[in-house]
């Protein structure tokens, strides 16, 4: 479970993020959703301990993220941020590998290995295993970070718009990825994404940012509303119900003054 | 693998020529037959020499490897980051202020500045907008010049000049039995390296992603930066500052096996004790009798070499 209390972040006298509290229970997929400068990646990274909170406190499992052991904490939670710069020379496998750190401090076991091929294979690299970073392309790479913190094999996963840069086919396999983690081994997923039919397609929860704020909060049939859309991002959503999901269509919109 | 051999080849082939090149007439034969005059002159002065180079090589090569892993740029070596110019400034202090500690003592102080400059470096890399990969070097180049004029004012005022130059200069002509020992000191921390070298590569992906993975980054950093300095202030101090070396070694290792670390470091060491060998070999036969010192030779070769780097794809997407 991940507790959420009071968190606030502020640059100066600017508040980002604030007053914000959430429960996410342990498993499923929940996905964070809202307008550009919204605050979902400040968010996402106060959990994931990369940036320190201006007041408030994090939970995961009980364990207050700001105060816990690094080194421990990374075997439970990982986080992969939305920009990733590697300046490093490294091969796939390598980086992906180096997602068992936590675990194995570099001497990779049987174990280890058997996570490393199971997360080429999940992501679809085997193929580019051996091939540099700096040899692949955009959505590639993106697909190499993502089975990096794949490998870690922690209960909490965090990524930030792990769809950018992937094809269509790969975005959908990508969130076919979280589902079956969630469904069949149990983790727990908290995902930024921009594209909100697939946040309803395929999450449990949905959480909406607007201004550093939570501004609603539930099931997806309950965000995927036209009211809903119009208080999150301004703008008019025909929600239509199509197999069973709901999904938003909005690409023209009535001309503005 | 094979790329590995080769270089292993070349690099034996080097240090064996080492042993033999130099003014007074030493073969193997002689050595072989057990001629004492050409048995002494191998221990006293040919081996050390050798031995100086390759230790000094393979250590600045490393220095510059980790150096580029924690600095996340291709461009950066201690002499490119003010370490080298707060090494010779700490010397130059140690000196003044300290004439009758031993030499290791006044090395101590020459590595402290070398770590407070490198540490100053990283600091300002934090602060600024890395817009351009060209920025990392700039900054330390700038902060060299910095250090380096307050360093050579002092050394003006106290008429150190001369010591000044000879730690601005590499040369191994003057490495005798008793003279360079420390050289080992400095390659034994290089090599410490490798021990930690899953954590130096986790640290050169970058903060987020190493606190991501539960290291502690600055103490890493701190370990990097200070295995670096006390390899700059040894080989500084001893036999001068080899330009370049730090840059193109582990470029071109870098080139033939990717950033791994634990796979880097030990091709890194022998591309640099290589071309440290081929360096001070060359300075012995272009101009023979005399001698051109290898931080000359190398400022001719490594840079040649730097510009092929750089034509290369290498830097391009940085
Ligand atoms: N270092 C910083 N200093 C000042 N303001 C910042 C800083 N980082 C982020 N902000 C501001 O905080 C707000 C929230 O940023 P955040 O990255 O969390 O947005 P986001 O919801 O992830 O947006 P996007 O959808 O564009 O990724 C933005 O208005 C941004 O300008
Ligand atoms: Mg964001």
């Amino acid at each position: 479970m991940i507790e959420i209390r009071d968190v606030r972040k502020s640059y100066g006298d600017t508040a980002v993020v604030q007053g914000v509290n959430l429960t996410l229970p342990r498993g499923g997929v929940t996905a964070i959703i809202g307008p550009n400068g919204a605050g979902k990646s400040t968010l996402l990274t106060m959990i994931g301990r990369l940036l320190p909170m201006s007041g408030g406190q994090i939970l995961v499992d009980g364990i207050d993220v700001a105060h816990a052991a690094s080194h421990a904490l990374a075997r439970r939670l990982s986080i992969l941020r939305q920009d990733n710069h590697i300046a490093a020379r490294l091969t796939v496998r390598d980086l992906v590998a180096f997602g068992r750190y936590p675990h194995s401090h570099g001497r990779l076991t049987r174990e280890d290995g058997v996570h490393v091929a199971r997360a080429l294979d999940f992501l679809g690299l085997t193929h580019l295993a051996d091939r540099f970073l700096d040899e692949l392309s955009g959505g590639q790479r993106q697909r190499a970070h993502v089975a990096m913190v794949v490998c870690q094999d922690t209960d909490y996963i965090l990524l930030d718009e792990p769809l950018n840069n992937l094809d269509m086919k790969h975005a959908v396999g990508m969130m076919q990825l979280m589902r079956r983690m969630a469904d069949d081994l149990g983790k727990t997923i908290v995902v930024v994404l921009h594209d909100i039919n697939f946040a309803s397609c395929y999450a449990d929860h949905i959480v909406a940012m607007r201004d550093g704020r939570v501004i609603r909060e539930g099931a997806p049939a309950a965000i995927m509303t036209a009211d809903a859309m119009r208080a999150i991002y301004d703008i008019d959503m025909h929600i239509e119900k199509i197999g069973g999901d709901r999904i938003g269509v909005f690409y023209r919109q009535p001309a503005r003054d | 693998m094979t790329r590995t051999a080769a270089a292993l080849a070349v690099f034996i082939l080097l240090a064996v020529a080492s042993l033999f090149a130099g003014v007074s007439d030493l073969t193997p034969g002689a050595v072989l037959a057990g001629d004492p005059a050409a048995i002494n002159l191998l221990l006293t002065s040919r081996a050390p020499r050798t031995i100086a180079v390759v230790l000094a090589g393979g250590s600045v090569a490393i220095a510059g490897l980790i150096m580029q892993m924690l600095a996340r740029n291709r461009f950066a070596e201690p002499s490119t980051s003010g370490t080298v110019d707060a090494a010779s400034l700490g010397m130059l202090c140690a000196t003044l202020l300290l004439p009758d500690m031993p030499v290791i003592v006044k090395m101590m102080v020459a590595a402290a500045f070398a770590l407070a400059g490198a540490g100053l470096f990283m600091g300002v890399l934090a602060r600024i907008p890395l817009s351009s990969p060209l920025v990392t070097p700039l900054v330390g180049l700038m902060l060299g010049n910095v250090i380096g004029a307050a360093t050579s004012f002092i050394a003006y005022r106290y008429d150190l000049l001369q010591s000044l130059a000879a730690w601005s200069n590499g040369d191994f002509s003057t490495i005798l039995r008793g003279r360079y020992e420390l050289l080992w000191v400095a390659f034994a921390l290089a090599a410490l390296a490798w021990f930690t070298a899953d954590r130096l590569t986790v640290a050169g992906l970058g903060r987020d992603f190493s606190v991501n993975l539960g290291l502690n980054y600055r103490r890493v950093l701190l370990f990097g930066l200070s295995i670096v300095a006390m390899v700059t202030a040894m080989v500084v101090t001893t036999v001068g500052m080899i330009p370049f070396l730090g840059l193109v070694a582990p470029n071109l290792a870098s080139l033939a096996l990717g950033d791994n670390m634990r796979r880097a470091i030990p091709l890194t060491a022998l591309l640099g004790a290589g071309l440290a060998l081929a360096c001070d070999l060359l300075g012995r036969l272009v101009n023979y009798p005399f001698e051109i010192p290898i931080g000359t030779m190398m400022g001719v070769i490594g840079s040649m070499l730097f510009l092929y780097l750089l034509l290369g794809k290498r830097f391009r997407a940085g």
